[in-house]
């Protein structure tokens, strides 16, 4: 899925009309953009990111009356600040939900308002939970949406509940954890500061510090080398992959832990996503 | 009567011995790791579950990160790692740098997106500066350019450099650098080419 100008194009013209509600700008992972071959979709983009369209759609499927039960997640879905509040809701996730009695990222709270709140299909969302050109991600329009709308919010988890306490730690625990045909654990890769693998820049996410607030802050991101918005859920299952390990389930314990810790590393940083990636 | 002090004596000491050795091990954050991702992974492709278990090498490197472990355990560990080392059968050290250009550059093997009948990469330029003509190499290993130039080809050399290829674990524990043939991720032949790519005066490696 490569960008095409042709596509390029059409993005502008619907971005420019988006733009009143659209904030999302372009932050980059790579230090060294001196080096940075993506620098030029960035030229390309000027201050345009394709996760707009993104956006714009999650917007519709957030007011939209949808499912058996016939409500709109803007009246129903709370996701943690309040029904149908948005602001600042990414920056305080995950969090603990009293309704589930569990620890969620925006990925498996969505997933909660639309099947339980809205009577949806949860195999069906979960068949297409990571878009692939037509075959759409309604989790990824939402997530564009909803993270777009905590632009500029410093991430504060709570942290007061004893679960979200005990998330944080195993998160830990699995960040150092090696294994596989080549021992590799999170921190392999991200353990430091200024390494990079071939010429991609390496945060370190094991500290709390400058890398890990501007790593964060811009996920879920437009990967340009997906032609899709992406969230955490898919960026740690992809990691996972390449640390040679067996597949990392979608909205699992293990997700939501290790996200729990990349987000506390993050902490007083201000969201910037969506974010725009390689 | 005996036999109830003996008993009350039993009784009172249990949690005692078991406080200790609970506090003798720590809270074991690897075993919290593992049984959380034992339900939160599933098998796919070539990467099983087995591979979520950890090997004393792995659990050691785990248990204390970001710090390092402690001596005793890890003098242990880093002889077993030594003792895994197989020389190559014909003793000789070197194939062919071409090859192992082609292996240093190849990051795919392993992954469950992988096939398995291919032969696996050694992904080396991931990490490592070798060919002044490959400019996309990682930092987090040295600079391996002029390797051989710079070192010569002796016995010694190519057996320090056989062995840190085949498990460099038995050198530094908690590397980032696979066990390349510990683990069975290289042939002997591969580690061949490889160590021909690094000492081969005609290996771009060395100009």
């Amino acid at each position: 899925m490569k960008v095409k100008s042709r596509q390029l194009m059409w993005w502008l013209a619907i971005g420019g009309a988006a733009a009143s509600s659209f904030a999302a700008s372009l932050v980059w992972a790579q230090s060294d953009s001196g080096s940075d071959p993506v620098a030029e979709y960035r030229a390309m983009f000027g201050d345009d990111n394709p996760a707009a369209l993104w956006v714009m759609r999650g917007q519709g499927l957030w007011q939209e009356v949808r499912g058996p039960k016939h409500v709109a997640l803007a009246t129903t879905c709370d996701l943690g600040m309040g029904k149908g509040i948005i602001k600042g809701a990414y920056a305080h996730l995950p969090r603990y939900f009293a309704d589930t009695r569990k620890v969620q990222d925006l990925d498996t709270r969505l997933l909660t308002c639309m099947v339980k709140g809205q009577g949806l299909d949860q195999a069906e969302i979960l068949k297409n939970r990571f878009g692939d050109g037509d075959r759409k991600s309604d989790i990824e329009a939402l997530a564009a949406y909803i993270v777009d709308a905590s632009q500029g919010v410093p991430i504060n988890l709570p942290m007061q509940h004893p679960e979200e306490k005990r998330a944080y730690e195993l998160g830990k625990a699995i960040f150092f954890y090696r294994a596989g045909t080549h021992d590799f654990s999170c921190a392999s890769c991200h353990g430091q500061s200024g390494k990079r693998i071939r010429l991609q820049s390496l945060p370190d996410l094991a500290t709390a510090g400058k890398d890990a607030r501007d790593t964060y802050t811009t996920w879920p991101a437009y990967r340009v080398s997906q032609g899709e918005v992406r969230t955490m859920e898919w960026r740690i299952g992809d990691c996972f992959r390449q640390q040679r390990l067996p597949e990392l389930k979608y909205g699992s314990e293990a997700a939501i832990d290790l996200t729990m810790f990349l987000a506390k590393n993050a902490e007083g940083g201000k969201m910037a996503a969506p974010g725009l990636k390689r | 009567m005996h036999s109830l002090i003996r008993l009350v004596i039993l009784l009172a000491a249990v949690p005692v011995v078991s406080g200790a050795a609970v506090h003798a091990t720590q809270p074991d954050r690897n075993a919290q790791a593992l049984s959380v991702m034992k339900t939160s992974f599933q098998a796919k492709g070539q990467a099983g579950m087995d591979r979520l278990n950890q090997d004393k090498t792995q659990a050691l490197c785990s248990l204390h990160a970001p710090a390092a472990p402690p001596a005793e355990p890890t003098a242990k560990v880093v002889a077993a790692n030594l003792a895994s080392i197989k020389l190559p059968a014909d003793g000789k050290f070197l194939g062919d740098w071409k090859r192992g250009q082609a292996i240093a550059e190849e990051g795919t093997g392993e992954q469950y997106s992988d096939d398995p009948a291919k032969p696996s990469g050694g992904n080396c330029y991931a990490c490592h500066e070798l060919d002044k003509q490959q400019i996309a190499y990682g930092t987090i290993g040295p600079s391996l350019y002029r390797y051989g130039k710079n070192r010569g080809s002796s016995e010694p050399i190519l057996k320090l450099t056989w062995d840190m290829l085949y498990d460099m674990k038995g050198y530094a524990v908690c590397t980032a650098m696979p066990r390349f043939g510990s683990k069975g991720i290289l042939t002997e032949q591969q580690i061949k080419d490889v160590m021909a790519l690094l000492f081969d005066p005609d290996s771009p490696v060395n100009k």
